[in-house]
């Protein structure tokens, strides 16, 4: 039995990197410090819907094969498609990310990432108006005022907050934990007495009519880390803001630009803006310039909205706009645990963050052209290959129909939605628990992940399927009668 | 066993006096040697400029800052595509390359030693990731520590000794090569959105001045035992008038004991030379900061040259940064680094008829004329920030050539040429000095002893040029001499032939050096920073140093500190 600390969790875009854990004969048996989904990561992630060897499908049937057989046969494909799909690499490490583009870039297919169906529009929106930003323990030393909107870290983030902001240590700030703690106990407290009353007195008082958007708390005035939660309905982290704003769905942009105009001294003509009456409204801008950090932290409730990239250029826009009175940043609150390692492995060998286009011979991006969705849409591509990702469980049901219409390379440690619709199947090591690697945080932190066990026998890295299948692809090409020569665009 | 043999060229070699000569250059398995069989292969170069490979102490080429900028300008990446080809990767430029194509333009001009001038070093281990993909150079990086709270506690409580200490195991861990120093006390004030204003100004919360960083940082440098000096972006930056608090930085680091090897480069001097006290009466002190420069030896510094064109700034100065944007309202990206640093990116178009601009351009020229030792001042863009490296060929001929310089001149705002130096300055810089400024005086500055020379064991890292001294005049041919310095007619790199005129033509993973500082007590460093860790960063102090395995190849360099 041995304990291993300052495990890096391969899970989301926190990275949190202090977990603890106990392994006992090849099996990760306890897990300290994690949250709940980090835990069931570690306990479970060998399961039964793990692929023990590569996969064909013949006469209909996925059946296990030789790693080189499905390797040559990989490659034949890739090396032969006119516009092959290379999709997904947000839970693996830089290092096979890296390889994925040499790869791409070999068979002159597309590079794309999960970003296409989450933080892309952020991307675009950075594209347009920079973005002030900093990394997490910036937030933790300094933010007195979090806001978290269109995203909901209670479920998606679990240890958002007590590593990085309101409920941690600061130089300059404190953990607004025991506040916390003292408001949950008031708010039982309370309930305990409404209840004695109705029980005592036999109460039927009608239930107060209450305001769908409150006016901004007395807690706002306090000293200290103050939360805010922007939501279109009151989410497990709304409940532990100190103000929660609910916003009419797909108003978002609209919110963003009435307190733009606020924070910009001037006038809003209006009685209420997406839901929110402008006196309310106010009161919030007052607070924005007269923190002394503050900090925005968003996800797809901006992204996936009405006005996609824009709602995320107009936040940008309005923390640029704070930056002129007081300190303000702003983070996407990234969801995989290496989906900025995607973004960051592409940007730096090609020069584009996802959507890389490699069929002319060198790199081109044009979202919304090149970006896989639209390719798959289009019915223009002619293979895929799948890696860390799911697009059969979340892309849109056309775009899976015209995936699978072509030959479907699937490289993942488990059977999911997408392995059961391919054609080659490829069993991969879990980055992070059965080898190491490095990833990228929400904030660009390069973190590295540990391999704490052994992979089952057999199942290799990533890095070393996608080497193989490069190297063969390379062998290929080299003996086909296409021509190697500097390809003119 | 891999002979070469170098014949019949004219050698420029400052660092051992070589000028001109016609003479042969000996290489055997990567280094230069005394002589070679008669089995070597023989480069004939006849009629051609041989130097020592360039070696660029400022380019701001790897990590975190660097990639985002390339990340927000796809608009600057579609203008400039590099195709793949058998023996090259593809990418993209324009004023911020992806890596593949950095080191193949680096290597085409002649290049074989790049310096990554910031890195932060939380991210420290994304710089060497992208170190490794920059191929046919060598390379080292320079970690941030002017505003490491660390620094400025230590410093602050006056025990030089513990800074020391502790910026060793800064160097060890990060994989770095020199101190780095940005408007210090300006990053940490920036963190709550506040900047210095002057050397002796109190940094918010730390009670400590820049004047005080600069110095104490100086003196731990020789207390380390170094190969560069302390690397120094001055205070106030960028601002119109800042001339006066750099020639009170320069006056503040004469208190740094001098023993002969200079106590501080300050780089990128062409944005610290300001005159004037507004962006309407802007003007150029390159007169008043070279006569300074002139009558000291304690220093050393780089030109930061402004180039024509629609670039990106990036550095590691948040609050000029953000200046910038104020200025320009153009897409701004800030990203302040916990406990260490903070940084700015902002794209930027220097054009001729603006006359602050234009006086910039001016400036970078006139210090570089002005200053009258070569091996004072070199030769860099600060790239990407005043301009791409591989116009390099265009401040060449600029130096070397008063038509150049005129012909530029001519074009510029009127009120910028009126004020502008250049007409009066005839100087025009010699092939040797060229040699001295874009690779030997590098190379000294850098303490890199294998490197910026041709001497028997050197590195044979060789740069062969299209361009006879004897029967070309630069100063008046300055088209073909530009054309010559874009294309090399050879580069060698160790020994190998990877660049035959201007194209690509071999392959070589390039070196990653760093320095391996030994102090006489490392192990109370450790405890005190584990201790200390998780008050302080939010990663654990066991997943902060940047291993073995994110350097393809290695070469570090074991320095024995004096504590």
């Amino acid at each position: 039995m041995s304990i291993i600390k300052s495990v890096t969790c391969p899970i989301c875009g926190c990275l949190c990197d202090d977990i603890e854990l106990t392994v006992e004969k090849n099996e990760v048996v306890k897990v300290r410090n994690g949250c709940a989904i980090c835990e069931s990561k570690f306990i479970g992630y060998k399961g039964h819907h793990r692929v023990k060897t590569p996969l064909m499908r013949k006469d209909g049937k996925l059946v296990p094969v030789s790693m080189d057989e499905a390797v040559h046969a990989t490659a034949e494909i890739l090396a032969n498609a006119n516009y092959p799909i290379l999709y997904g690499w947000s839970s693996t490490s830089s290092e096979a990310q890296r390889v994925g583009v040499e790869l791409t870039e070999e068979v002159g297919g597309i590079m794309d990432n999960t970003a296409v169906v989450c933080h892309g529009p952020s991307i675009l929106g950075v594209q347009e108006v920079g973005i002030p930003t900093c990394t997490l323990g910036q937030i933790r030393h300094r933010a007195d005022l979090i806001i978290y909107w269109g995203c909901d870290p209670w479920s998606a983030h679990p240890r958002h907050l007590e590593r990085y902001t309101s409920f941690t240590e600061g130089r300059f700030e404190n953990s607004e934990w025991k506040a916390f703690m003292q408001k949950l106990k008031a708010q039982a407290g309370q309930k305990k007495l409404e209840s004695a009353a109705r029980i005592e007195i036999g109460s039927t008082h009608p239930k107060p009519q209450t305001c769908t958007v409150p006016g901004m708390p007395q807690s706002m005035n306090k000293s200290g880390r103050k939360l805010i939660v922007v939501d279109v309905r009151k989410t497990m982290s709304a409940e532990m803001a100190d103000y929660f704003i609910q916003v009419q769905p797909n108003k978002d942009y609209e919110l963003m630009q009435a307190l733009r105009v606020l924070v910009n001294d001037g006038e809003l003509d209006v009685d209420s803006v997406a839901g929110v009456p402008v006196e309310y409204l106010k009161d919030v801008a007052d607070a924005l310039v007269n923190c002394e950090f503050g900090v925005i932290f968003f996800g797809m409730g901006l992204t996936q909205t009405a006005g996609k990239f824009r709602n995320i250029e107009i936040a940008i826009q309005l923390v640029r706009d704070l930056n002129s009175r007081t300190k303000f940043t702003i983070m996407p609150m990234r969801g995989h645990f290496n989906v900025t390692g995607a973004n960051v492995v592409s940007a730096w060998q090609s020069g584009y963050p996802y959507g890389v286009d490699f069929s002319l011979g060198y790199p081109r991006y044009n979202p919304g052209e090149t970006t896989c969705m639209d390719v798959l849409l289009r019915e223009e591509n002619d293979a895929s290959l799948v890696i860390a990702s799911d697009p059969g469980a979340n892309f849109p049901k056309k775009a899976v129909e015209n995936m699978i219409k072509h030959p479907l390379i699937v490289i993942d440690p488990h059977m999911n939605a997408t392995s059961m619709l391919a054609d080659i199947v490829f069993p991969s090591a879990f980055v992070g628990i059965e080898v190491e690697g490095t990833a990228y945080r929400m904030d660009h932190v390069p973190l590295p992940l540990k391999k704490v066990v052994e992979p089952p026998k057999g199942v290799l890295s990533d890095e070393e399927i996608l080497t193989k299948i490069l190297e063969e692809v390379k062998v290929i090409k080299s003996s086909s009668k296409k021509s190697t020569k500097k390809v003119e665009a | 066993m891999t002979e070469v043999i170098i014949k019949n060229g004219f050698v420029f070699d400052p660092i051992n006096g070589v000028k001109g000569e016609n003479m042969d250059i000996s290489i055997k398995n990567g280094k230069i040697v005394q002589k070679v069989t008669h089995n070597a292969k023989v480069i004939d170069a006849t009629g051609l400029t041989v130097m020592p490979g360039g070696v660029d102490i400022h380019t701001h080429i790897a990590g975190g800052e660097v990639n985002t900028g390339r990340m927000i300008r796809p608009e600057d990446h579609v203008k400039d595509t590099v195709s793949k080809t058998a023996m090259t990767r593809s990418g993209t430029g324009y004023s911020i390359p992806s890596t593949f194509v950095t080191g193949y333009r680096y290597s085409q001009m002649g290049y074989t030693t790049v310096m990554n001038p910031s890195m932060a070093p939380l991210e420290a281990k994304h710089t060497h990731e992208e170190l490794n993909d920059i191929p046919l150079v060598d390379k080292a990086t320079y970690p941030l520590v002017g505003d490491w709270w660390f620094v400025l506690e230590y410093l602050r409580k006056g025990d030089l000794e513990e800074c020391a200490r502790h910026v060793a195991w800064m160097m060890d861990i990060t994989k770095g090569y020199a101190i780095k120093i940005v408007n210090p006390g300006g990053l940490e004030s920036w963190g709550f959105g506040r900047n210095v204003h002057s050397i002796d100004d109190q940094v918010p919360n730390f009670c400590i001045t820049p004047r005080e960083i600069m110095v104490g940082l100086a003196k731990v440098n020789e207390m380390l035992n170094l190969p560069h000096s302390i690397h120094l972006h001055t205070n106030n930056l960028g601002l119109p008038g800042n001339y006066s608090t750099t020639l009170e930085t320069m006056k503040a680091l004469e208190k740094v004991p001098y023993n002969g090897k200079p106590v501080a480069h300050i780089t990128h001097l062409q944005f610290s030379s300001f005159g004037g006290d507004g962006w309407g009466n802007f003007k150029s002190a390159a007169e008043e900061i070279s006569s300074y420069i002139n009558a000291h030896n304690h220093l050393t510094f780089d030109m930061g040259q402004i180039i024509f064109t629609d670039t990106t700034t990036m550095t590691a100065d948040g609050p000029f940064e953000f200046t910038l944007y104020q200025l320009s309202g153009h897409k701004w990206v800030n990203s302040d680094v916990e406990t260490e640093t903070s940084g700015g990116i902002i794209p930027f178009q220097y054009k001729k008829n603006n006359a602050v601009n234009a006086t910039q351009w001016s400036i970078g020229l006139e210090l570089a004329l002005l200053i009258k030792d070569p091996w004072k001042m070199m030769m860099t863009t600060d790239h990407p920030n005043a301009g791409p490296f591989f116009s390099y060929p265009r401040i060449l001929a600029w130096l070397t050539s008063k038509n150049a310089r005129m012909a530029t001149l001519k074009n510029c705002n009127k009120k910028a040429q009126k004020k502008s130096l250049l007409p009066s300055i005839d100087r025009e810089i010699t092939l040797y000095e060229l040699a001295i400024m874009t690779r030997a005086a590098q190379a000294k500055a850098l303490g890199l002893k294998h490197k910026g020379h041709l001497g028997v064991g050197a590195d044979a890292d060789v740069a062969i040029f299209n361009i006879n001294p004897e029967t070309t005049d630069i100063a008046r041919k300055y088209k073909t001499a530009r054309k010559a310095f874009k294309n090399a007619a050879y580069t060698i790199k160790d020994g190998q032939i990877v660049v035959k005129d201007g194209e690509v033509v071999g392959h070589a993973d390039g070196r990653t050096m760093w320095l391996n500082v030994k102090t006489a007590e490392p192990c109370r460093i450790d405890e005190e920073m584990k201790s200390k860790f998780h008050q302080y960063w939010t990663v654990d102090y066991d997943n902060y140093p940047v291993s073995d395995h994110y350097v393809k190849v290695k070469d570090p360099i074991t320095i024995k500190a004096s504590v």
